[in-house]
Protein backbone atom coordinates (compact mmCIF):
# COMPACT_ATOMS: atom_id res chain seq x y z
CA UNK A 1 0.00 0.00 0.00
CA UNK A 2 3.00 1.76 0.11
CA UNK A 3 3.65 2.79 -3.72
CA UNK A 4 2.67 5.25 -5.70
CA UNK A 5 1.32 5.98 -9.07
CA UNK A 6 2.81 8.91 -11.43
CA UNK A 7 0.26 10.71 -12.83
CA UNK A 8 -0.68 14.22 -14.74
CA UNK A 9 -2.69 16.75 -13.00
CA UNK A 10 -5.17 18.07 -15.73
CA UNK A 11 -8.30 19.96 -14.56
CA UNK A 12 -9.08 21.31 -11.48
CA UNK A 13 -12.41 19.74 -10.28
CA UNK A 14 -13.12 21.68 -7.10
CA UNK A 15 -11.08 24.24 -5.71
CA UNK A 16 -12.12 24.53 -2.13
CA UNK A 17 -11.78 21.14 -1.69
CA UNK A 18 -8.82 20.70 -3.33
CA UNK A 19 -10.02 18.13 -5.42
CA UNK A 20 -8.10 17.55 -9.39
CA UNK A 21 -8.66 15.30 -12.20
CA UNK A 22 -5.24 13.18 -13.06
CA UNK A 23 -4.04 11.26 -15.48
CA UNK A 24 -2.63 8.11 -14.14
CA UNK A 25 -1.72 5.71 -17.22
CA UNK A 26 -4.35 6.79 -18.72
CA UNK A 27 -7.11 6.36 -16.01
CA UNK A 28 -8.88 9.63 -14.90
CA UNK A 29 -8.94 10.08 -11.42
CA UNK A 30 -10.42 12.67 -8.71
CA UNK A 31 -7.31 12.90 -6.41
CA UNK A 32 -6.86 15.24 -3.50
CA UNK A 33 -3.99 17.79 -4.39
CA UNK A 34 -3.52 19.37 -0.58
CA UNK A 35 -0.34 17.94 -0.24
CA UNK A 36 1.33 20.08 -3.09
CA UNK A 37 -0.23 23.05 -3.00
CA UNK A 38 1.43 26.11 -1.35
CA UNK A 39 1.94 29.22 -2.15
CA UNK A 40 4.88 29.01 -4.27
CA UNK A 41 2.69 26.55 -6.42
CA UNK A 42 -1.12 27.91 -6.27
CA UNK A 43 -4.17 25.40 -7.07
CA UNK A 44 -4.83 27.43 -10.11
CA UNK A 45 -1.15 26.95 -11.40
CA UNK A 46 -0.79 22.59 -10.90
CA UNK A 47 -2.46 21.76 -14.61
CA UNK A 48 0.12 19.48 -16.35
CA UNK A 49 1.92 19.39 -13.26
CA UNK A 50 3.42 15.59 -12.53
CA UNK A 51 2.72 14.55 -9.10
CA UNK A 52 3.21 11.11 -6.81
CA UNK A 53 -0.49 10.15 -6.44
CA UNK A 54 -1.34 7.93 -3.43
CA UNK A 55 -4.73 6.58 -2.25
CA UNK A 56 -6.42 9.25 -3.56
CA UNK A 57 -4.03 11.86 -2.66
CA UNK A 58 -1.35 13.76 -4.28
CA UNK A 59 2.10 13.47 -1.81
CA UNK A 60 4.96 14.83 -3.92
CA UNK A 61 5.53 16.57 -6.79
CA UNK A 62 7.72 14.99 -9.30
CA UNK A 63 10.76 17.00 -9.69
CA UNK A 64 11.57 16.90 -13.47
CA UNK A 65 15.06 18.76 -12.71
CA UNK A 66 16.19 15.98 -9.50
CA UNK A 67 15.00 13.43 -11.89
CA UNK A 68 17.24 14.79 -14.69
CA UNK A 69 19.99 15.13 -12.28
CA UNK A 70 19.60 11.11 -11.40
CA UNK A 71 19.47 9.95 -14.97
CA UNK A 72 22.46 12.08 -16.04
CA UNK A 73 24.60 10.67 -13.13
CA UNK A 74 23.67 7.36 -13.69
CA UNK A 75 24.86 7.91 -17.19
CA UNK A 76 28.01 9.29 -16.01
CA UNK A 77 28.25 6.51 -14.11
CA UNK A 78 28.21 4.71 -17.25
CA UNK A 79 30.56 6.47 -19.43
CA UNK A 80 33.20 6.32 -16.53
CA UNK A 81 32.83 2.35 -16.16
CA UNK A 82 33.00 2.34 -20.21
CA UNK A 83 36.07 4.80 -20.21
CA UNK A 84 37.69 2.25 -17.08
CA UNK A 85 37.11 -0.25 -19.10
CA UNK A 86 38.85 0.59 -22.42
CA UNK A 87 41.58 1.85 -19.81
CA UNK A 88 42.27 -1.17 -18.71
CA UNK A 89 41.99 -2.91 -22.08
CA UNK A 90 44.81 -0.61 -23.60
CA UNK A 91 46.55 -0.91 -20.42
CA UNK A 92 46.71 -5.12 -20.57
CA UNK A 93 47.77 -4.59 -24.31
CA UNK A 94 50.80 -2.21 -23.74
CA UNK B 1 4.67 5.99 -18.30
CA UNK B 2 7.14 9.34 -17.08
CA UNK B 3 10.37 8.03 -16.16
CA UNK B 4 9.69 4.47 -16.06
CA UNK B 5 11.94 3.36 -18.55
CA UNK B 6 14.50 5.72 -18.13
CA UNK B 7 14.76 3.75 -14.70
CA UNK B 8 14.54 0.59 -15.92
CA UNK B 9 17.57 0.60 -18.42
CA UNK B 10 19.14 -2.68 -18.88
CA UNK B 11 22.42 -1.02 -20.00
CA UNK B 12 22.76 1.41 -17.22
CA UNK B 13 21.85 -1.66 -14.49
CA UNK B 14 24.81 -3.59 -15.69
CA UNK B 15 27.01 -0.67 -15.26
CA UNK B 16 25.91 0.07 -11.71
CA UNK B 17 26.21 -3.49 -10.68
CA UNK B 18 29.34 -3.80 -12.41
CA UNK B 19 30.63 -0.33 -9.86
CA UNK B 20 29.08 -2.34 -7.04
CA UNK B 21 31.34 -5.36 -7.70
CA UNK B 22 34.29 -3.28 -7.94
CA UNK B 23 34.04 -1.33 -4.85
CA UNK B 24 33.08 -4.60 -3.04
CA UNK B 25 36.04 -6.28 -4.24
CA UNK B 26 38.30 -3.55 -3.41
CA UNK B 27 37.15 -2.06 -0.51
CA UNK B 28 35.01 -4.47 1.58
CA UNK B 29 35.62 -7.71 3.52
CA UNK B 30 35.55 -10.80 1.75
CA UNK B 31 34.91 -12.90 4.16
CA UNK B 32 32.04 -10.78 6.50
CA UNK B 33 29.47 -10.05 4.26
CA UNK B 34 27.80 -6.28 4.48
CA UNK B 35 24.59 -6.87 6.03
CA UNK B 36 22.46 -3.85 4.29
CA UNK B 37 18.39 -3.92 5.30
CA UNK B 38 15.63 -2.58 3.00
CA UNK B 39 13.17 -1.77 5.55
CA UNK B 40 10.54 -1.03 2.82
CA UNK B 41 8.26 -4.51 1.12
CA UNK B 42 8.38 -2.43 -1.68
CA UNK B 43 11.70 -2.45 -2.09
CA UNK B 44 11.58 -6.10 -1.58
CA UNK B 45 9.78 -6.78 -4.14
CA UNK B 46 11.88 -4.78 -6.49
CA UNK B 47 14.56 -6.98 -5.54
CA UNK B 48 12.89 -10.00 -6.33
CA UNK B 49 11.28 -8.69 -9.22
CA UNK B 50 14.28 -7.52 -11.00
CA UNK B 51 16.79 -10.25 -9.78
CA UNK B 52 19.06 -7.24 -8.37
CA UNK B 53 19.76 -9.70 -5.17
CA UNK B 54 21.30 -12.10 -7.49
CA UNK B 55 23.28 -9.75 -9.20
CA UNK B 56 25.25 -8.32 -6.20
CA UNK B 57 28.34 -9.69 -4.80
CA UNK B 58 28.85 -12.33 -2.46
CA UNK B 59 29.86 -10.29 0.33
CA UNK B 60 27.00 -8.05 0.27
CA UNK B 61 23.51 -9.55 1.44
CA UNK B 62 20.28 -8.24 1.70
CA UNK B 63 18.44 -8.05 4.97
CA UNK B 64 14.48 -7.66 4.38
CA UNK B 65 13.33 -5.57 6.84
CA UNK B 66 9.41 -5.61 8.27
CA UNK B 67 8.24 -2.35 6.39
CA UNK B 68 5.11 -3.82 5.32
CA UNK B 69 2.16 -2.41 7.39
CA UNK B 70 -0.09 -5.22 7.25
CA UNK B 71 2.88 -7.73 8.48
CA UNK B 72 3.09 -6.11 11.68
CA UNK B 73 -0.26 -5.50 12.73
CA UNK B 74 -0.66 -8.15 15.46
CA UNK B 75 -3.62 -10.71 14.96
CA UNK B 76 -5.57 -9.10 17.64
CA UNK B 77 -5.82 -5.93 16.20
CA UNK B 78 -7.61 -7.75 13.07
CA UNK B 79 -9.89 -9.18 15.67
CA UNK B 80 -10.70 -5.81 16.51
CA UNK B 81 -11.64 -4.76 13.17
CA UNK B 82 -13.94 -8.05 12.75
CA UNK B 83 -15.72 -6.91 16.26
CA UNK B 84 -16.50 -3.36 14.77
CA UNK B 85 -17.31 -4.49 11.50
CA UNK B 86 -19.87 -7.67 13.41
CA UNK B 87 -21.60 -4.31 14.66
CA UNK B 88 -25.26 -3.79 13.63
CA UNK B 89 -25.09 -0.69 11.14
CA UNK B 90 -21.19 -0.83 10.09
CA UNK B 91 -19.88 -0.59 6.75
CA UNK B 92 -15.86 -1.38 7.44
CA UNK B 93 -13.85 0.30 4.97
CA UNK B 94 -10.23 -1.25 4.21
CA UNK B 95 -7.56 -0.77 1.78
CA UNK B 96 -7.20 -4.29 -0.25
CA UNK B 97 -4.03 -5.87 1.76
CA UNK B 98 -5.50 -5.92 4.82
CA UNK B 99 -8.60 -8.11 3.76
CA UNK B 100 -6.78 -11.05 4.02
CA UNK B 101 -4.65 -10.90 6.93
CA UNK B 102 -5.61 -13.80 9.71
CA UNK B 103 -7.35 -12.54 13.42
CA UNK B 104 -7.48 -15.32 15.56
CA UNK B 105 -10.75 -15.60 14.81
CA UNK B 106 -11.50 -14.85 11.07
CA UNK B 107 -9.86 -12.19 8.44
CA UNK B 108 -12.12 -9.35 7.26
CA UNK B 109 -12.59 -11.72 4.19
CA UNK B 110 -14.26 -13.98 6.12
CA UNK B 111 -15.98 -11.66 8.13
CA UNK B 112 -17.55 -10.44 5.22
CA UNK B 113 -18.23 -14.14 3.65
CA UNK B 114 -20.29 -14.18 7.01
CA UNK B 115 -22.46 -11.47 6.57
CA UNK B 116 -20.26 -8.32 7.68
CA UNK B 117 -20.79 -5.21 5.37
CA UNK B 118 -16.76 -5.10 4.79
CA UNK B 119 -15.25 -3.07 1.78
CA UNK B 120 -12.37 -2.27 0.06
CA UNK B 121 -11.73 1.46 -0.81
CA UNK B 122 -8.83 2.77 -3.05
CA UNK B 123 -8.70 6.02 -0.70
CA UNK B 124 -10.04 6.95 2.80
CA UNK B 125 -11.69 9.66 0.78
CA UNK B 126 -13.91 6.91 -0.62
CA UNK B 127 -15.02 5.53 2.75
CA UNK B 128 -15.92 9.48 3.65
CA UNK B 129 -17.86 8.98 0.37
CA UNK B 130 -20.00 6.35 2.04
CA UNK B 131 -20.47 8.08 4.94
CA UNK B 132 -21.91 10.58 3.20
CA UNK B 133 -24.03 8.73 1.06
CA UNK B 134 -25.19 6.47 4.19
CA UNK B 135 -26.24 8.65 6.80
CA UNK B 136 -27.99 6.23 8.62
CA UNK B 137 -24.72 3.93 8.62
CA UNK B 138 -21.70 3.76 11.16
CA UNK B 139 -18.82 3.80 8.42
CA UNK B 140 -15.17 2.97 9.50
CA UNK B 141 -12.03 3.35 8.03
CA UNK B 142 -9.38 0.92 9.00
CA UNK B 143 -6.41 3.21 9.25
CA UNK B 144 -3.09 1.68 8.78
CA UNK B 145 0.22 2.07 7.19
CA UNK B 146 3.43 3.85 7.93
CA UNK B 147 3.79 7.55 7.10
CA UNK B 148 2.84 7.84 3.74
CA UNK B 149 -0.75 7.01 4.43
CA UNK B 150 -0.92 8.95 7.62
CA UNK B 151 -1.17 12.42 5.38
CA UNK B 152 -4.48 11.03 3.70
CA UNK B 153 -6.27 9.48 6.66
CA UNK B 154 -5.65 12.61 8.72
CA UNK B 155 -6.81 15.03 5.75
CA UNK B 156 -9.58 12.59 5.63
CA UNK B 157 -10.52 13.23 9.29
CA UNK B 158 -10.07 16.82 8.84
CA UNK B 159 -12.42 16.99 5.86
CA UNK B 160 -14.84 14.85 7.85
CA UNK B 161 -14.94 17.34 11.23
CA UNK B 162 -15.63 20.28 8.60
CA UNK B 163 -18.49 18.72 6.95
CA UNK B 164 -19.69 17.31 10.93
CA UNK B 165 -19.90 14.08 9.96
CA UNK B 166 -21.08 12.09 12.78
CA UNK B 167 -21.16 8.79 11.15
CA UNK B 168 -17.74 8.66 10.14
CA UNK B 169 -14.79 7.21 12.14
CA UNK B 170 -10.84 5.52 11.95
CA UNK B 171 -9.80 2.62 13.89
CA UNK B 172 -6.33 3.99 13.85
CA UNK B 173 -3.39 1.58 13.53
CA UNK B 174 -0.47 3.38 12.07
CA UNK B 175 2.75 3.50 12.84
CA UNK B 176 6.12 5.29 12.35
CA UNK B 177 9.00 4.54 10.65
CA UNK B 178 11.77 5.77 12.68
CA UNK B 179 10.68 4.49 16.22
CA UNK B 180 10.79 1.23 14.55
CA UNK B 181 14.22 1.72 12.99
CA UNK B 182 15.07 2.41 16.79
CA UNK B 183 13.77 -1.20 17.80
CA UNK B 184 15.24 -2.81 15.04
CA UNK B 185 18.64 -1.25 15.59
CA UNK B 186 18.51 -2.15 19.71
CA UNK B 187 17.82 -5.81 18.23
CA UNK B 188 20.29 -7.69 20.06
CA UNK B 189 19.86 -10.58 17.54
CA UNK B 190 20.58 -8.57 14.41
CA UNK B 191 23.41 -7.30 13.00
CA UNK B 192 22.88 -4.68 10.38
CA UNK B 193 25.43 -2.64 8.65
CA UNK B 194 23.22 0.10 6.67
CA UNK B 195 19.93 0.48 5.87
CA UNK B 196 18.24 1.56 2.16
CA UNK B 197 15.42 4.07 3.88
CA UNK B 198 11.73 3.55 2.39
CA UNK B 199 11.45 6.32 -0.16
CA UNK B 200 7.21 7.28 -0.09
CA UNK B 201 7.48 7.68 4.19
CA UNK B 202 10.51 9.97 3.42
CA UNK B 203 8.50 12.16 1.07
CA UNK B 204 6.30 12.72 3.56
CA UNK B 205 9.11 12.60 6.82
CA UNK B 206 11.88 13.67 4.67
CA UNK B 207 15.27 13.02 5.18
CA UNK B 208 15.95 14.54 9.19
CA UNK B 209 14.31 11.77 11.13
CA UNK B 210 16.75 9.29 9.87
CA UNK B 211 19.55 11.10 11.67
CA UNK B 212 19.51 9.77 14.94
CA UNK B 213 20.41 6.26 12.88
CA UNK B 214 23.81 7.76 11.55
CA UNK B 215 24.53 9.89 14.77
CA UNK B 216 23.53 7.10 17.57
CA UNK B 217 23.95 3.68 15.86
CA UNK B 218 26.75 4.68 13.01
CA UNK B 219 24.56 3.00 10.32
CA UNK B 220 24.51 4.56 7.13
CA UNK B 221 21.42 5.31 5.31
CA UNK B 222 20.48 6.09 1.50
CA UNK B 223 16.85 6.47 1.23
CA UNK B 224 15.93 5.38 -2.23
CA UNK B 225 13.15 5.05 -4.81
CA UNK B 226 11.62 1.98 -6.40
CA UNK B 227 12.78 1.58 -9.95
CA UNK B 228 15.71 -1.10 -10.50
CA UNK B 229 17.92 1.39 -11.21
CA UNK B 230 17.10 3.69 -8.26
CA UNK B 231 18.01 0.58 -5.69
CA UNK B 232 21.26 0.38 -7.09
CA UNK B 233 22.28 3.27 -7.61
CA UNK B 234 21.63 3.53 -3.90
CA UNK B 235 22.96 0.00 -2.83
CA UNK B 236 26.13 1.82 -5.35
CA UNK B 237 25.99 4.88 -2.74
CA UNK B 238 25.99 3.15 0.36
CA UNK B 239 28.93 0.78 -0.18
CA UNK B 240 30.38 3.60 -1.21
CA UNK B 241 29.94 5.32 1.94
CA UNK B 242 31.89 2.34 3.55
CA UNK B 243 34.67 2.30 0.66
CA UNK B 244 35.04 6.05 1.82
CA UNK B 245 34.66 5.31 5.64
CA UNK B 246 31.50 8.32 5.66
CA UNK B 247 28.35 7.85 7.61
CA UNK B 248 25.50 9.31 6.29
CA UNK B 249 22.24 10.44 5.47
CA UNK B 250 21.95 10.40 1.56
CA UNK B 251 18.66 10.72 -0.32
CA UNK B 252 18.48 8.65 -4.00
CA UNK B 253 15.03 9.58 -4.26
CA UNK B 254 15.08 13.32 -4.52
CA UNK B 255 12.83 13.86 -7.56
CA UNK B 256 10.07 12.70 -5.21
CA UNK B 257 12.01 13.25 -1.49
CA UNK B 258 11.92 16.82 -0.65
CA UNK B 259 14.76 17.37 2.57
CA UNK B 260 12.01 18.63 4.84
CA UNK B 261 9.20 16.42 3.65
CA UNK B 262 5.83 17.72 2.82
CA UNK B 263 4.85 20.43 4.86
CA UNK B 264 1.06 20.19 4.41
CA UNK B 265 1.15 16.66 4.81
CA UNK B 266 3.17 16.74 8.43
CA UNK B 267 0.93 19.88 9.66
CA UNK B 268 -2.18 17.39 9.16
CA UNK B 269 -0.35 14.60 11.13
CA UNK B 270 0.46 16.68 13.90
CA UNK B 271 -2.69 17.95 13.60
CA UNK B 272 -4.46 15.08 14.09
CA UNK B 273 -2.07 12.44 15.76
CA UNK B 274 -0.26 12.24 18.72
CA UNK B 275 2.03 8.89 20.05
CA UNK B 276 0.68 6.13 21.65
CA UNK B 277 1.74 5.01 25.02
CA UNK B 278 2.03 1.31 24.07
CA UNK B 279 2.08 -0.13 20.73
CA UNK B 280 2.75 -3.71 20.14
CA UNK B 281 3.84 -5.15 16.95
CA UNK B 282 3.55 -8.39 15.56
CA UNK B 283 7.16 -9.83 15.40
CA UNK B 284 8.86 -6.82 17.47
CA UNK B 285 6.90 -6.93 20.69
CA UNK B 286 6.33 -3.69 22.20
CA UNK B 287 7.47 -0.32 20.68
CA UNK B 288 7.25 1.78 23.02
CA UNK B 289 6.41 5.25 21.03
CA UNK B 290 6.29 3.78 17.40
CA UNK B 291 1.89 3.67 17.62
CA UNK B 292 0.68 6.79 17.09
CA UNK B 293 -3.60 7.25 18.48
CA UNK B 294 -5.83 10.21 17.61
CA UNK B 295 -5.95 13.53 19.55
CA UNK B 296 -8.79 13.83 22.23
CA UNK B 297 -9.72 17.08 20.05
CA UNK B 298 -10.63 14.51 17.59
CA UNK B 299 -12.32 11.76 19.90
CA UNK B 300 -15.54 11.88 17.72
CA UNK B 301 -13.82 10.01 15.14
CA UNK B 302 -12.15 7.82 17.22
CA UNK B 303 -13.76 3.98 16.08
CA UNK B 304 -11.46 2.55 19.38
CA UNK B 305 -13.89 5.21 21.58
CA UNK B 306 -16.70 5.41 19.48
CA UNK B 307 -17.14 1.51 19.84
CA UNK B 308 -15.23 0.57 23.09
CA UNK B 309 -13.18 -1.44 22.42
CA UNK B 310 -12.35 -4.43 24.50
CA UNK B 311 -8.65 -4.35 23.97
CA UNK B 312 -5.86 -3.44 26.03
CA UNK B 313 -3.16 -2.21 24.67
CA UNK B 314 -1.19 -2.29 28.04
CA UNK B 315 -1.63 -6.18 27.71
CA UNK B 316 0.16 -6.64 24.45
CA UNK B 317 -0.83 -8.83 21.72
CA UNK B 318 2.24 -10.92 20.70
CA UNK B 319 1.26 -14.05 22.36
CA UNK B 320 -1.93 -14.71 19.56
CA UNK B 321 0.65 -15.54 17.14
CA UNK B 322 0.50 -19.62 16.70
CA UNK B 323 3.93 -21.28 18.00
CA UNK B 324 4.67 -22.80 15.09
CA UNK B 325 4.92 -19.84 12.40
CA UNK B 326 8.49 -18.10 12.81
CA UNK B 327 6.62 -14.64 11.25
CA UNK B 328 8.73 -12.83 14.27
CA UNK B 329 12.08 -13.69 13.30
CA UNK B 330 11.12 -13.14 9.58
CA UNK B 331 9.91 -9.82 9.95
CA UNK B 332 13.03 -9.04 12.20
CA UNK B 333 15.40 -9.94 9.06
CA UNK B 334 16.63 -12.90 11.72
CA UNK B 335 16.14 -15.75 9.52
CA UNK B 336 14.88 -16.40 5.55
CA UNK B 337 11.14 -17.26 4.94
CA UNK B 338 12.14 -20.54 3.66
CA UNK B 339 13.88 -21.38 7.00
CA UNK B 340 9.99 -21.02 8.74
CA UNK B 341 8.62 -24.68 8.93
CA UNK B 342 5.41 -23.74 7.78
CA UNK B 343 7.01 -21.88 4.38
CA UNK B 344 5.32 -22.93 1.21
CA UNK B 345 3.62 -25.94 2.63
CA UNK B 346 0.90 -25.32 5.35
CA UNK B 347 0.75 -21.44 4.70
CA UNK B 348 1.08 -19.64 1.17
CA UNK B 349 -0.99 -16.73 -1.09
CA UNK B 350 -3.85 -19.31 -1.44
CA UNK B 351 -4.12 -19.96 2.58
CA UNK B 352 -2.02 -17.71 4.00
CA UNK B 353 -1.49 -18.50 7.75
CA UNK B 354 0.84 -15.50 8.70
CA UNK B 355 0.51 -12.14 7.79
CA UNK B 356 3.44 -12.40 5.88
CA UNK B 357 2.18 -14.07 3.14
CA UNK B 358 -1.23 -11.96 2.62
CA UNK B 359 0.09 -8.92 1.47
CA UNK B 360 2.49 -8.41 -1.93
CA UNK B 361 4.85 -6.57 -0.30
CA UNK B 362 5.74 -9.14 3.10
CA UNK B 363 8.30 -10.93 2.34
CA UNK B 364 7.23 -14.66 2.40
CA UNK B 365 4.72 -13.10 -0.23
CA UNK B 366 7.80 -12.10 -2.56
CA UNK B 367 9.82 -14.90 -1.65
CA UNK B 368 6.86 -17.38 -2.15
CA UNK B 369 6.10 -15.18 -6.03
CA UNK B 370 9.54 -15.17 -7.09
CA UNK B 371 10.03 -19.02 -6.88
CA UNK B 372 12.58 -18.88 -3.85
CA UNK B 373 11.35 -21.78 -1.90
CA UNK B 374 14.27 -22.65 -0.18
CA UNK B 375 18.31 -21.75 -0.36
CA UNK B 376 19.47 -23.68 -2.65
CA UNK B 377 17.30 -21.91 -5.27
CA UNK B 378 17.54 -18.69 -3.63
CA UNK B 379 21.62 -18.67 -4.64
CA UNK B 380 21.13 -20.26 -7.91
Amino acid sequence: MCLGIPGQITELVDLEFLVAKVDIGGVKRDVIITCVVDDEHPAESCIGDWVLVHAGFAMSRLDEEDAARTLALLAELGDMQAEMEIMRQVGASA
Amino acid sequence: MKYMDEFRDPATAKKLVAEIHKLASTALSQREPLQIMEFCGGHTHTLFKYGIESMLPDNIEMVHGPGCPVCVLPMARVDDCVAIAEQPGVIFTTFGDAMRVPGTRKSLLQAKADGCDVRMVYSPMDALALARKNPEREVVFFALGFETTMPSTALTLLQAHREGLKNFSLFCNHITTPATMRAILTDPDLRLDGFLAPGHVSMVIGTHPYDFVTRDYHKPLVITGFEPLDMLQALWMLVKQFAEGRCEVENQYARIVPEAGNVAGLKAIAEVYETREHSEFRGLGNIGDAGIQIREAYAAYDAEKKFGLPFDFAQGAVGYDPEHLKCADVLRGVIKPWECPAFAKTCNPQNPLGALMVSPEGSCAAYYAYGKLAKRKETA
